[in-house]
C-alpha cells in the first residue's frame, strides 16, 4: 500500500480523516512487521494515540452548519432543527 | 326542398354511427392529438375513470380518461384549469357522440416546456457535458459538505436533519440561494462558485418538490452549465422520485429527494465508522502482540542456536580428550615404572653380588689405615696400624717389614 506523508502534527491536532488514514498506514506497516522492534512500539504507541482521538472524535462530534454570506464570508447558521 | 327518397342512400344507426367512427377513426391527425382547453364538467366516479369536458371560447369537447392513464397523472385535474390533453378522437356509438380519449394530461405551457427541456438536453448532451466518464466519485467520508438551496425550505432542514442523524462529524457550509423565479438561476450559479471557492468535499444542490415551473430553474442552461464545471462532485436532489431536470444529468450523482441526496453525501455513518475503528483497533492490538511473539520466538531460537555452539560443549569435549590422555598417560608412566622396577632388581642383584662383604666371605680381607682410612691396595701403601675387615668383624695389625 502506498505510503501517506507520515504528519508530524500532535494526535490531537488531527482531523478524524487525517488520524484514520495515519492509523490504517501504522496498522498496514505492523501487519508487514519490517520496521524495527524499537520503531514498532513508537507505532504502536502512536496508533494507540490516534484510536482514542479518533473515538474521542466520534464521541464529541456535532454537525457544525455555516452559511456563506453574499460577501463571501462565513458566518454560524442556526437552523431551527439544531 | 324535398329529398328524393330514392336517390340517397338508406342506412340503420348503427351503420352510420360505424362509418362516421371509421371516418374519425382513419384520419392520423385525430388519432395522436393534442388538444388545450379549459376543463369543465369534471366528474371522477368510482370507477376510477376521469370524464371532463375541454372547452374554449367557441366549442367544447368531451373527453374520458381511462383509469390506468389517469392514475398515472402528476397533479390533479380541476375545473377551470387551462390544460393540455393528448389522445385520440374515439366515437362512443351508443350516445352517438365523438369524444377525446385522452392519454396524458399537463398543465398549459408544460407542452412549451418540455420542448424547450428536450432541446437543451440534447445540445447539451452533445456537447458532452452529461458523459458517463465526467461523473466524479463521491467521497465516502466528506469533512466538509457544501449545501446549496433555499434558506427557507422543508428541504434544508430535511438534508440537515440526514447529515447530523449519519455524520454529525463532518462540517456543512450552506450556501442560500432562491431556487425558484427569474432571480434563481443566476443565483444558483454565484452560490455553486462561492462554495467551490472553500473546495468542499461534496455540494448538495437542492429542491423540495413543486410544479414543473418550480423546478425549472434546475433546467435553465446557466445552472446546469455550473453544475458539470463544478470542482466538487455535485449530487442533485430536486423535486421528488418522478422528476428529472437537466440538473440532475449533469451532476455526479443524481438524488431522487432532498433526504436521498444527504444520505448520498454521508455514505458512510458515525456507526460505520465506530465499527471501523474498532476494527482498526484490534487489528492494532493483533499486529504488535504477533510482532512481539516473532520476536521471542527469533530470540529462543537463537539462543539454542547459540547453545548449540557455546563454548561449554567445546569444553566438555575437551574434558573428554583430558581424560583420555591422562589415562593414557598413566598407563604409560605405570609401565615405565614397572619397567625401571624391574631393571632396578636385576640392577640391585647385580649390585649386591658386587658387595665387597660377599668377597669377605671367601676369605678375602679389606685392609685400610687407621691414620687415613685408605684402602691399601698395594705394599707400598702399607704403613703404620691398619684395619683389617673381615666377614665377620675387623682387628687392627701393624707392618712388621
Amino acid at each position: 500500500m502506498p505510503k501517506t506523508k507520515r504528519t508530524e502534527k500532535p494526535v490531537e491536532e488531527l482531523t478524524y480523516e487525517e488520524a484514520i488514514a495515519e492509523l490504517e498506514d501504522i496498522v498496514a506497516s505492523l501487519e508487514e512487521g519490517r520496521a524495527a522492534l524499537q520503531d514498532s512500539m513508537n507505532l504502536f504507541e502512536r496508533g494507540r494515540a490516534l484510536i482514542a482521538h479518533c473515538g474521542s472524535l466520534l464521541e464529541t462530534a456535532q454537525l457544525k452548519v455555516r452559511a456563506l454570506a453574499g460577501d463571501g464570508l462565513i458566518t454560524p447558521f442556526e437552523d431551527e432543527s439544531g | 326542398m324535398q329529398p328524393s327518397l330514392f336517390s340517397s342512400v338508406r342506412l340503420t344507426v348503427s351503420q352510420i354511427t360505424f362509418r362516421i367512427r371509421q371516418q374519425l377513426e382513419n384520419d392520423p391527425t385525430l388519432q395522436d392529438v393534442w388538444v388545450e382547453g379549459e376543463i369543465s364538467n369534471l366528474s371522477r366516479p368510482a370507477s376510477g375513470h376521469i370524464y371532463f369536458t375541454l372547452k374554449d371560447k367557441n366549442a367544447s369537447l368531451r373527453c374520458v380518461m381511462w383509469k390506468t392513464d389517469a392514475a398515472r397523472l402528476r397533479f390533479s385535474l380541476r375545473d377551470g384549469m387551462a390544460v393540455e390533453a393528448h389522445g385520440k378522437i374515439a366515437v362512443y356509438e351508443p350516445q352517438g357522440q365523438y369524444q377525446l380519449v385522452a392519454n396524458s394530461v399537463q398543465p398549459k405551457g408544460e407542452g412549451a416546456l418540455y420542448q424547450e427541456f428536450l432541446r437543451l438536453k440534447s445540445l447539451l448532451e452533445a456537447e458532452g457535458l452529461f458523459d458517463a466518464e465526467r461523473k466524479r466519485p463521491v467521497p465516502a467520508l466528506p469533512g466538509v459538505i457544501g449545501i446549496v438551496t433555499s434558506p427557507t425550505g422543508a428541504a434544508l432542514r430535511d438534508m440537515l436533519n440526514t447529515v447530523r442523524r449519519r455524520l454529525p462529524l463532518a462540517q456543512v457550509l450552506f450556501a442560500p440561494s432562491p431556487v425558484q423565479g427569474a432571480e434563481a438561476p443566476p443565483a444558483l450559479v454565484r452560490a455553486l462558485q462561492a462554495l467551490n471557492s472553500h473546495s468542499p468535499d461534496v455540494i448538495l444542490l437542492a429542491r423540495g418538490g413543486g410544479s414543473i415551473e418550480d423546478l425549472w430553474a434546475f433546467n435553465d442552461e446557466r445552472v446546469v452549465r455550473a453544475v458539470a464545471a463544478s470542482a466538487a462532485p455535485v449530487i442533485s436532489g430536486v423535486g421528488h422520485e418522478t422528476d428529472f431536470t437537466l440538473c440532475d444529468f449533469a451532476a455526479d450523482l443524481r438524488a431522487p429527494t432532498p433526504t436521498a441526496a444527504a444520505e448520498l453525501a454521508a455514505p458512510t455513518t458515525l456507526e460505520d465508522l465506530r465499527l471501523q475503528l474498532g476494527y482498526s483497533s484490534s487489528r492494532l492490538a493483533d499486529s504488535i502482540s504477533s510482532l512481539l511473539a516473532e520476536r521471542r520466538a527469533l530470540v529462543s531460537a537463537l539462543a539454542s542456536r547459540l547453545k548449540y555452539v557455546s563454548p561449554e560443549r567445546r569444553i566438555q569435549s575437551e574434558y573428554q580428550r583430558l581424560d583420555a590422555l591422562s589415562r593414557r598417560a598413566f598407563s604409560a608412566l605405570n609401565h615405565r615404572v614397572e619397567l625401571q622396577s624391574r631393571r632396578l632388581d636385576g640392577v640391585s642383584k647385580r649390585l649386591l653380588s658386587l658387595d665387597p662383604k660377599s668377597v669377605l666371605l671367601r676369605g678375602y680381607a679389606i685392609v685400610a689405615r687407621k691414620e687415613d682410612g685408605a684402602i691399601v691396595a698395594s705394599v707400598k701403601e702399607a704403613r703404620g696400624t691398619m684395619r683389617v675387615q673381615v666377614s665377620d668383624g675387623e682387628f687392627d695389625v701393624v707392618r712388621g717389614s
